[in-house]
């Protein structure tokens, strides 16, 4: 019976339980310090480090993006606007598996697999960490009911509001004002990432890409508290952004939807300068296209549609678009002869309907085979005789016909503020040796008198040389902004005004371009006769594709896509010129019967008030005098 | 007896006769100035760990007065009255996990309670915190210490069923704290220094087959985070992460009552519960982080002092093994959110919010009351 003995026996079991208290206290005591230990080590030893990261947790530096300058026309009529606009974005980090609610947001939207892979890609180019990447734009409410409906089934995906550009015009500034669009990753690489982080648009062509920088504004700043679902609970400070800047455009909307009708469907370019600022009324390419579906990003197909289009919709025939100038350059081939001396105004070529090199058999043709017997200056320009071009053309030589080619801006970027313009070809004995290594052959200069051969040029240059004419080379480099927030642009590269010998020089060659349009004999008077005004103006054929020699040109053999194009250049009225034009009709054939047209319609639709007269302010101050007696 | 009292009236006397009122009314000073000292403490942190959420305090104060009333009622209690009961309230105690257990499994989820709408609802894994400590007690009470084999193999059986009915739940925090509980009573006990070293031996293989056989994914996923918080920031690294950020922004002052960001703007998870410790360090810092563990460590001690002086065996062993596990409430907490030990959900005495524990808790002090003023009343003879 130990048992009950041993239960009685207090004493040993109160010390045994005495020295297991001791033992479990001093344990209590070890395992304590051991906290305090790491308390001190967290609190003390690694107070910095914690503080920094308690620090950075809540407050977060979010970027504002700046309002983007809004663009109008001259008279105030708006161009791109800011419109409010509901968009739907992915959050990647708080979305766990994101392409996996892509796929919800496209089951949810009923969308297709199209704009399932635009989503993807659009959420690839976020940039920075808890950035809430737009994936879909201008969501309709019906969209919003959805999404919020299935809320629970998307992780990170928010409806959000925002400025998304809009372009109320549509096609009429396509081509002029350009669009902007979402900031693609090789322009990442280049944009300041500060001045950028809160902005999802970009310029990419035109006027929005050219004066980005002013257009943009600045970025502003919130410093936030946010909660660890990044919830923003409270604005510390906040820095505002500066708006862009608006810009006041010269283009003149009425004018350009006017030149758009001249051209009545064809393909083609027009270009109208006011020559005494340089300042650009109107600038089509036809076809255009609708730019506001590249606002929010353009799907696949209608992209495709576009790109692939026969008519090349997204093609600028004003700036990028390249045609020998054909004769429309003979007025400023003219004016070089005489500055340059080889000839004067009363200088006659006898035309037997062709031009011989001396001493070579190959013939270099007028349009006209039959000949126009003699033909001095005026005459020249007014019948567009090639073959008094031809000698003028052998007469200056390459050197001095390329020297004055570039002064009136040809081979050269002439614009201030366009984007993307293409310099074109002048050709000179160096170009050719760089580009052939070959000589300069003497017929290859003759045909660059008439404006054949190697020379490429822009409508926007022939417009401008066109000018050059109208200001007697008064040199304003041609622009499409008027004002920049009220703010006159300056041009820092202004080209030499085109100084000749003796200004009356200027008037012969305008004389001949006057008598183009109403002399007895000028190729286009069918259209001067109609004009209220006097109109100097020259026409011009670019082929397409090449015509053997003694080959003849045949309509009905050419295909209608490889047919001439009309060109036709002119400024109004001659004698205080308001208007300088250029059209270009793609496949058009004649410029004097085409082009002509079309010119017309535009300085009419510039220079006539709504009842068909003439403005007051374009009458002729001769002109007035004249009819008074 | 009193009569005897009454005759020569010192001032010693006089205080005696005040501490022998408390004693008539069973309750120990000392513990429930510590006690109440911890409440009011509790009710200014949880006011900004719950973001000044008035409700939660009301709620909160008034489970502390329901946990006051019931250690009251238990104090009064004897201990042999309680030892009586005990082998009952085990089985009872088992019977109810066995019922959590089978609903929860048909509630496809894990349900830790018992609820009987609009009569009561409670989790009987909070009850056998209680009843594990005092049923083994109860066994070794009437036994020879120190235990023999037998003993220790019929306590461990009796400590391991409840055991596995509660990490089926699942809920191993409490499972743990069973063991522990049923444990310290064999260690008060005078468990043999082999076995408590074999015992600590065994915990590397034992855990290891746990790992294999019995932990869920969830509670694998906080046992890997423990070892490797910084391995998934925005997972379940971030609650380890966002805690030690807290406490140690607090640096040795604190930032302020009601100025800590990290809790104040959601960054700390569970910053009312489990990791209320957290707030109270990025709030008084080092400092507050002392005084709160010199009150534990106070109720720890008397704790102690009481498992020496108490009368009865069973009341020695009861009250040793009550203490010891309230220390481990204290540093398995404190340890998991310091980033010491693995977030295995247990809450910090007293000052985590929920009236469960706090209820059981104040329990067993009731316990421990009753076991020292009893003795007075015997021994006063």
């Amino acid at each position: 019976m130990p048992q009950p003995i041993r239960l009685k026996d207090h004493e040993k079991d109160g010390r045994l339980i005495r020295k297991r208290a001791v033992v479990g206290a001093v344990l209590v005591l070890l395992l304590t310090s051991v906290l305090l230990t790491r308390l001190y080590y967290l609190q003390v030893v690694q107070f910095e480090h914690h503080t920094t990261l308690a620090e950075n947790n809540r407050i977060h530096v979010q970027p504002i993006p700046p309002n983007r300058g809004l663009i109008y026309d001259r008279n105030g009529v708006i161009i791109a606007d800011n419109r409010p606009s509901f968009s739907l974005t992915l959050t990647r980090e708080r979305a766990g598996d994101w392409t996996q609610v892509l796929d919800v947001i496209v089951e949810v939207l009923e969308l297709g697999p199209d704009e399932r892979v635009l989503f993807e890609r659009r959420v690839r180019q976020g940039r920075r960490p808890f950035e809430p990447v737009p994936v879909l734009f201008e969501l309709s409410e019906e969209q919003i009911a959805r999404v919020a409906v299935n809320q629970f089934r998307l992780p990170g995906v928010e409806v959000a509001a925002q400025l998304v550009r809009h372009y109320p015009l549509g096609e009429h500034f396509a081509h002029s004002v350009g669009y902007v669009g979402r900031i693609n990753e090789k322009e990442l690489k280049t944009l300041d990432p500060v001045s950028y982080s809160g902005t999802h648009h970009i310029g990419k062509t035109g006027i929005e890409r050219f004066y980005e920088d002013e257009l943009h504004g600045e970025v502003g700043y919130e410093e936030v508290e946010t909660n660890a679902r990044g919830r923003v609970l409270r604005v510390l400070k906040r820095t505002d952004p500066t708006p862009g800047k608006d810009i006041v455009l010269s283009l003149d909307i009425r004018l350009q939807e006017a030149a758009e009708a001249a051209l009545a469907g064809r393909r083609g370019a027009i270009v109208a300068i006011q020559p005494q600022t340089g300042e650009v009324l109107a600038m089509v390419s036809q076809p255009s296209f609708d730019p506001n579906p590249f606002v929010t990003g353009i799907g696949f197909k209608a992209y495709a549609d576009l790109r692939d289009s026969i008519d090349r919709p997204l093609y600028n025939r004003v700036l990028r678009g390249l045609y020998p100038p054909g004769s429309t350059i003979k007025p400023m081939v003219a004016v070089s002869g005489l500055d340059s001396g080889v000839v004067t105004a009363q200088t006659r070529v006898f035309d037997p309907g062709y031009y011989q090199l001396p001493n070579l058999q190959h013939k270099y043709r007028n349009w006209n085979r039959s000949g126009d017997g003699w033909v001095d200056m005026d005459l020249a320009i007014s019948r567009s005789n090639d073959t008094y071009f031809y000698s003028l053309a052998h007469k200056m030589g390459i050197d001095r016909l390329h020297d004055y080619m570039s002064r009136f801006g040809l081979g050269q970027r002439v614009s201030l503020d366009m984007f993307e313009e293409t310099a074109g070809l002048m050709p000179s004995r160096d170009w050719k040796r760089a580009r052939y290594r070959q000589a300069w052959y003497p017929g290859e200069t003759l045909i660059l008198g008439i404006g054949q051969g190697y020379m490429q040029t822009t409508p926007l240059q022939l417009a401008q040389a066109t000018t050059l004419m109208a200001t007697r080379g008064k040199w304003i480099r041609p622009h499409l902004a008027k004002s920049i927030q009220g703010r006159v642009p300056v041009d820092p590269n202004p080209l030499p005004d085109i100084v000749l010998r003796d200004p009356k020089f200027w008037d012969n060659g305008r004389h001949g371009m006057e008598q183009v349009m109403h002399g007895p004999r000028g190729t286009a008077r069918k259209v001067g006769d109609a004009a209220l005004y006097r109109i100097a103006g020259k026409s011009g054929t670019a082929q397409v594709v090449a015509i053997k020699q003694g080959e003849k040109y045949d309509r009905s053999k050419v295909a209608e896509r490889h047919r001439d194009h009309a060109l036709f250049v002119a400024f109004a009225p001659v004698d205080n010129p308001q208007i300088a034009v250029s059209v270009m009709v793609e496949n058009g054939e004649s410029g004097s019967g085409v082009a002509a047209p079309v010119v017309k319609q535009v300085i009419d639709a510039w220079l006539l008030d709504e009842n068909g007269q003439l403005k007051a302010e374009y009458a002729p101050p001769v002109a007035a005098e004249v009819s008074a007696p | 007896m009193s009569n005897s009292f009454d005759r020569n009236l010192s001032t010693d006397d006089l205080l005696r006769r005040r501490a022998s009122l408390l004693q008539r009314l069973h309750i120990d000073g000392i513990l429930l100035l510590l006690l109440l000292t911890l409440a009011t403490g509790s009710l200014f942190i949880l006011y900004s760990a719950s973001g000044k959420n008035i409700e939660m305090l009301i709620k909160q104060a008034s489970s502390f007065g329901i946990g006051l009333v019931g250690m009251f009622i238990i104090a009064q209690l004897e201990p042999r009255f309680m030892a009586r009961w005990v082998p009952l309230a085990y089985v009872g105690g088992v019977a109810l996990l066995v019922v959590v257990d089978v609903m929860g499994h048909n509630a496809m989820g894990a349900t830790r309670w018992i609820n009987i709408p609009g009569v009561i609802r409670f989790q009987p894994s909070e009850f056998m915190k209680i009843i594990m400590p005092a049923t083994i007690a109860w066994y070794l009470s009437s036994r020879s210490l120190p235990p023999r084999l037998k003993h220790i193999c019929i306590s461990l059986a009796m400590i391991i069923v409840p055991f596995v009915l509660i990490m089926l739940q699942p809920d191993l925090g409490t499972s743990l704290l069973i063991i522990a509980s049923g444990g310290f009573v064999l260690f008060i006990a005078g468990l043999q220094w082999r076995w408590v070293i074999g015992a600590v031996a065994a915990v590397v293989p034992i855990a290891i087959g746990m790992w294999l056989f019995v932990m869920r994914e969830y509670q694998k996923q906080r046992v890997l985070t423990f070892l490797n918080p910084e391995s998934d920031p925005l997972g379940s690294g971030w609650n380890i992460i966002q805690s030690k950020a807290a406490i140690g922004s607090g640096g040795v002052l604190g930032k302020g009552w009601l100025q800590g960001t990290q809790s104040h703007l959601d960054f700390l998870p569970e910053s009312h519960t489990d990791f209320i410790i957290a707030v109270l360090a990025e709030e008084f810092g080092l400092v507050g982080v002392c005084l709160l563990l010199l009150v534990y460590m106070l109720l720890i001690a008397r704790g102690l002092v009481i498992t020496v002086q108490a009368q009865t065996l069973f009341g020695k062993l009861l009250a040793g093994a009550l203490t010891m596990t309230f220390f481990v409430y204290v540093f398995v907490n404190i340890g998991m959110v310091s980033g010491l030990l693995p977030v295995v959900g247990v809450p910090l005495p007293f000052i985590s919010y929920g009236g469960t524990s706090l209820i059981t808790l104040l329990a067993g002090f009731g316990i421990l009351m009753s076991i020292h003023t009893h003795r007075k009343w015997m021994t006063q003879v």
